[in-house]
């Protein structure tokens, strides 16, 4: 198995400590992993993105031009990123500030409205677990039991009392994740 | 089973400093390599093993501050990028000068000048051929892995006392920016046992001074100074020579890289074989010594070269060098911190080699 990822949206979104969770969790499972962030410039625009490759076997490049899932968390992502995803593959995105629908038809499309979700819950910043919670519905590529020994190892200690709503923030996702679209064979 | 972790390749380097039993860093922050002195700082090294972190004012003290220390025999070590290590490189060239053992890790940017803050593989030639004045050498390793940035903080070392001479650690933004799992071998002794006859710790009534300098007016003298630093860099080229193949057995072509460019050639070259082109990688570790034999034996097998880096094609001498005209040898390359593809590299490879 190796499931190669871009995650982007705006900074501050979580986009690179969800990263860090899933790769984590793959550590967590035995996987190999790699995680290559934007820095320097590109991240001081607003925009955020990393690539997180988990795989069974050692990891080629961690850098790539085509990715087996988009995660798309703002409209400059989905410009940049949804040409990017292999045919047959999974774009994941919220919809909150997009403009524009995804409109490959050879993709599938899942929507979450995590944004939206984390206001409903009281609090912003448990949005990319929603997105993590909506992403591992559709592709399990990890276990719970991993995710929550990945939280642990990556969350810093003083925030650790948030282990119970990151947890409900990820079940919450895998529940309100929807398909917009299969890809069409 | 040791320790795992996940690691910026920065961190493994700074982590790597801590076990390897380092005594001293000593360094001056710029991107992409400033979480190497974070870490360190963060880590408090004084309290785990004793070892020394100190921000310098300038890159130039730091260079000359692993030059005092080295001078004591201690294990030191500093790291920058690209513009910081240009500032260095008259300190390099004493350390080199005066057989002193330290580490240097430059995490490389795109250049010239300040250029830019992401990956570039453009000081290849500055880290091989010198860098400073006058005939030295370093030894250079490419780490291609967030491990390998931990594993060779040990390996230069270890080499760097072997022949009592500075070694390179050769990076890039990409390896130094990128997370992977890391095993943490456990701590290393701070003080080993080395030859220590050198050191300028105070002389003691048993034998003569020791004298550590860079400076002999003595033609003569200075001569057959440099005659024994050509020997050492000679048994570096025949005992020190790192290399790493894949799937060249069956291979007619041949991609050449090193560091972050031999990651992205292995995709390429799984993309290749997926296709059917039996490509094979060769990705040379140390790059001073550079593994000329293997390349040797290889040219009597391929049909073709590509030499891939992020520059205009530095590495790409040495290899022609190795390969004396016997088969085509070409470059693919990005410049200024831009980052090839795999799919730009097998690209490449098809239209100027195999079709």
């Amino acid at each position: 198995m190796t499931e190669e990822i871009i995650i982007a949206g705006f900074g501050g979104q979580g986009v690179l400590s969800m990263g860090k969770i899933l790769a984590y969790s793959a550590i967590m499972q035995n996987q190999e992993v790699s995680w290559f962030p934007s820095y320097g410039p590109e991240m001081r625009g607003g925009t955020a993105n990393v690539t997180v490759i988990l795989s069974d076997d050692r990891i080629s490049s961690p850098v790539l031009r085509v990715y087996d899932t988009a995660i798309i968390l703002n409209q400059q992502s989905m410009d940049k990123f949804e040409s990017a995803v292999k045919p047959g593959g999974l774009l994941l995105y919220d919809s909150n500030g997009i403009t524009r629908k995804p409109e490959r038809k050879d993709i599938r499309v899942w929507k979450v409205d995590a944004a939206e979700e984390a206001t409903n819950m009281g609090n912003k910043r448990i949005f990319n677990m929603i997105v993590l919670g909506a992403f591992l519905k559709i592709k399990p590529i990890v276990q719970m039991e991993n995710v929550r020994k990945g939280l642990e190892k990556s969350i810093p200690a003083r925030y650790h009392d948030l282990f119970d709503m990151n947890q409900a923030a990820i079940r919450r996702g895998e529940e309100i994740v929807y398909q917009e679209q299969d890809y069409s064979k | 089973m040791n320790e795992l972790k996940l690691m910026k390749g920065n961190e493994a380097i700074a982590e790597g400093a801590i076990r390897a039993g380092a005594d001293a860093y000593f360094g001056y922050p710029i991107t992409p390599q400033s979480e190497v002195m974070e870490y360190l700082m963060a880590e408090r090294p004084e309290k785990r093993t004793g070892m020394v972190v100190l921000q310098a004012e300038s890159e130039v003290a730091s260079i000359n501050m692993v030059y005092g220390a080295a001078g004591t025999g201690k294990r030191v070590m500093t790291s920058s990028s690209s513009p910081g290590i240009s500032l260095m490189q008259e300190g390099i060239s004493y350390i080199a000068g005066a057989e002193l053992p330290c580490l240097i890790v430059n995490v490389v940017r795109g250049g010239p000048g300040l250029g830019t803050i992401q990956p570039s593989q453009a000081d290849y030639f500055q880290a091989t051929k010198g860098g400073g004045h006058g005939d030295y050498r370093l030894i250079v390793l490419a780490p291609a892995s967030v491990q390998e940035m931990f594993d060779f903080v040990f390996l230069a070392f270890d080499l760097a006392f072997k022949y009592r001479n500075p070694a390179m650690i050769l990076s890039d933004g990409l390896i130094g920016q990128m997370m992977e799992k890391v095993e943490l071998k456990p701590q290393r002794p701070r003080l080993t046992e080395f030859d220590q006859s050198w050191v300028t710790t105070g002389k003691t009534p048993d034998r003569e001074r020791n004298i550590i300098t860079s400076l002999d007016l003595d033609p003569a003298r200075q001569e057959k100074h440099n005659i024994h630093l050509q020997e050492k860099y000679d048994r570096m080229r025949k005992e020190e020579v790192r290399y790493e193949e894949f799937m060249t057995e069956d291979a007619d072509y041949l991609l050449v890289a090193y560091g972050s460019s031999s990651r992205i050639s292995q995709k390429a070259m799984q993309l290749g074989r997926e296709q059917g082109y039996k490509i094979g990688l060769l990705r040379p570790i140390t790059l001073f010594p550079f593994p000329v034999e293997i390349l040797e034996e290889l040219a009597g097998r391929v049909r073709g070269i590509l030499c891939v880096e992020q520059s205009s094609g530095q590495m790409i001498e040495d290899v022609r060098l190795a390969v004396h005209d016997q088969i085509p040898v070409k470059h693919f390359g990005r410049m200024g911190g831009m980052t090839p593809s795999p799919e730009e590299v097998l690209e490449t490879m098809i239209d100027q080699l195999i079709k």
